[in-house]
């Protein structure tokens, strides 16, 4: 078998996966934390005040970087879930559903720190702009795959099913991303390109970069986290989860049950 | 035992389905009713200024049609799922999608055909202008089976459960918001005066999109709940 492939199944299967995400989501959660809160201070500190808008365009540095996670969140997990329909592999499931609240609570967030800044900017708490509105029907699309994970018994069934509700919802992330260029409404475009040069000042963008690399890191950090506790859960039968279980019980009741 | 024709079969599955129906033909009149009461809440909460109305008709005709045939959503696969019919449908030889696609039509015709027949009335209950009344009736003619097709992917994800209802609205609900968005933006921009075709076309494209695609991912959801 070409050593690729056999990398790749090798790290699919639950045990293994479960030792390599230990050992690695302490790091990106560590690192994650120091990069976010370098960026923190880079973006409340260092950072010079708008011209315009004073202090209050601060929240961007958490607000932005969390808008693009609610939306990478959804392509992680709707990747995972296309992953999980087409080879019926178990951890890609798993993965997929461990992604959904984590983008839940990046999207909530996002929503949030945007309706703080638009009190003082806009005059309003809210308007049915076409991205805040598709970003609200983002969150509620998050809502209905956990809703839908949840309410199922049979967890492997479940997957499938809140993956392929993942998979119809995924024609709304372009809605997203392209709505302040289809629609011309009040929030604005986007300032900082990946290709191009960015509408925004560099001791601005330093900041908001940084924390969007510590926002990334650290979704890793918790999707395997929670993706390791997910794989104990479904293979709860099988030895090696059983190993595990045993290996961090205390003592006594080890002996008490066996 | 030879299967017969996919011809035959869908044919005896509609006729099938819509002696169900008729035989039950007191139910049709449920979602009708639930439209009406949605729409006569309005004045209610509001105020029964005319002009007030008149703003917000095409709007919520546009919502009680959407929320009733939510509510009748739940119908389209329960009873066969409990009788196990659904079941030999998802086993038989012939094309699952097309099955489910003759299914879907007939719960659109028993369904939303008699809300789309009302809903001139529920129009004149709010003062609709008459001028905008035909942009209301395109868009409804393009968006109730839009909804049908979309719901029924959505009810197949959550088909053998028993309590669904809540979840369902929540699966259901930000898909439909696209078909709202345009459906009532037609509408909207009829009455200021403003050019409804192209929010029309994008209801178009959007049913084409969904009589192809929407009774193949109706089909893969319903092999998962089943399995």
């Amino acid at each position: 078998m070409n050593p690729f492939l056999l990398w790749f199944h090798k790290i699919g299967s639950p045990p293994t996966f479960y030792r390599i995400a230990g050992r690695i989501a302490p790091w990106c959660l560590g690192i994650g934390f120091v990069l976010g809160a370098i960026a923190l201070y880079g973006g409340l500190v260092v950072a010079p005040r708008d011209y315009q808008q004073g202090d209050a365009y601060r929240i961007i540095f958490v607000h932005v970087p969390c808008a693009w996670m609610s939306l990478f969140a959804y392509g992680f997990m709707a990747v995972n879930a296309f992953i999980a329909l087409v080879w019926r592999i178990k951890l890609s499931e798993i993965l997929a559903m461990a992604s959904a609240p984590i983008g839940a609570a990046f999207t909530f967030i996002t929503l949030v720190t945007g309706s703080l800044w638009g009190k003082p900017m806009w005059g309003t708490y809210w308007t049915w702009d076409a991205r805040l509105t598709s970003e609200l029907v983002l969150l509620f699309l998050y809502f209905g795959v956990i809703g839908l994970y949840y309410a199922i018994d049979d967890r492997r069934k479940a997957a499938r099913a809140a993956a392929f509700l993942a998979l119809i919802g995924i024609v709304n992330v372009p809605i997203v991303h392209f709505s302040v260029n289809w629609w011309n409404t009040l929030h604005q475009g986007s300032t900082v390109r990946l290709l191009g040069p960015s509408k925004i000042s560099g001791d601005m963008v330093w900041p908001l970069l940084t924390m969007a690399l510590a926002t990334h890191i650290w979704f890793f950090a918790s999707v395997l986290a929670r993706s390791r506790v997910g794989l104990l859960e479904l293979d709860s039968g099988k030895d090696w989860a059983r190993d595990i279980a045993l290996a961090d019980a205390p003592r006594d009741t080890v002996t008490a049950h066996g | 035992m030879k299967p017969g024709t996919t011809f035959a079969a869908c044919s005896a599955l509609i006729r099938r389905d819509l002696t169900l129906v008729w035989r039950r033909r007191g139910d049709t009149l449920n979602p009708i009713l639930f439209a009406l009461i949605v729409v006569a809440l309005f004045p209610l909460a509001l105020g029964p200024e005319p002009e007030n109305l008149r703003r917000i008709a095409a709007g919520v005709v546009f919502v009680a049609l959407l929320l009733s045939g939510l509510l009748a959503l739940d119908t389209l696969f329960r009873g066969d799922y409990e009788d196990g019919s659904l079941e030999q449908l998802v086993l038989s030889p012939h094309p699952l999608a097309l099955l489910l696609f003759c299914k879907i039509a007939v719960h659109w015709l028993t369904t939303a055909l008699p809300l789309l027949i009302v809903a001139p009335l529920l129009a004149e209950m709010l003062n609709l202008p008459h001028a905008i009344l035909p942009v209301l009736m395109a868009s409804l003619a393009l968006a109730t089976p839009l909804l049908s097709l979309i719901g029924a992917v959505c009810v197949a994800l959550t088909v053998g459960m028993r309590r669904s209802g809540m979840l369902l609205a929540l699966l259901v609900l930000p898909l439909y918001v696209p078909v709202l968005i345009f459906g009532a933006g037609a509408c909207n921009a009829a009455s200021a005066g403003l050019a409804f075709v192209a929010p029309l076309l994008w209801l178009s494209a959007g049913l084409v999109l969904a009589l192809v695609l929407a009774p193949l991912a109706c089909a893969a959801a319903l092999k998962i709940s089943l399995s």
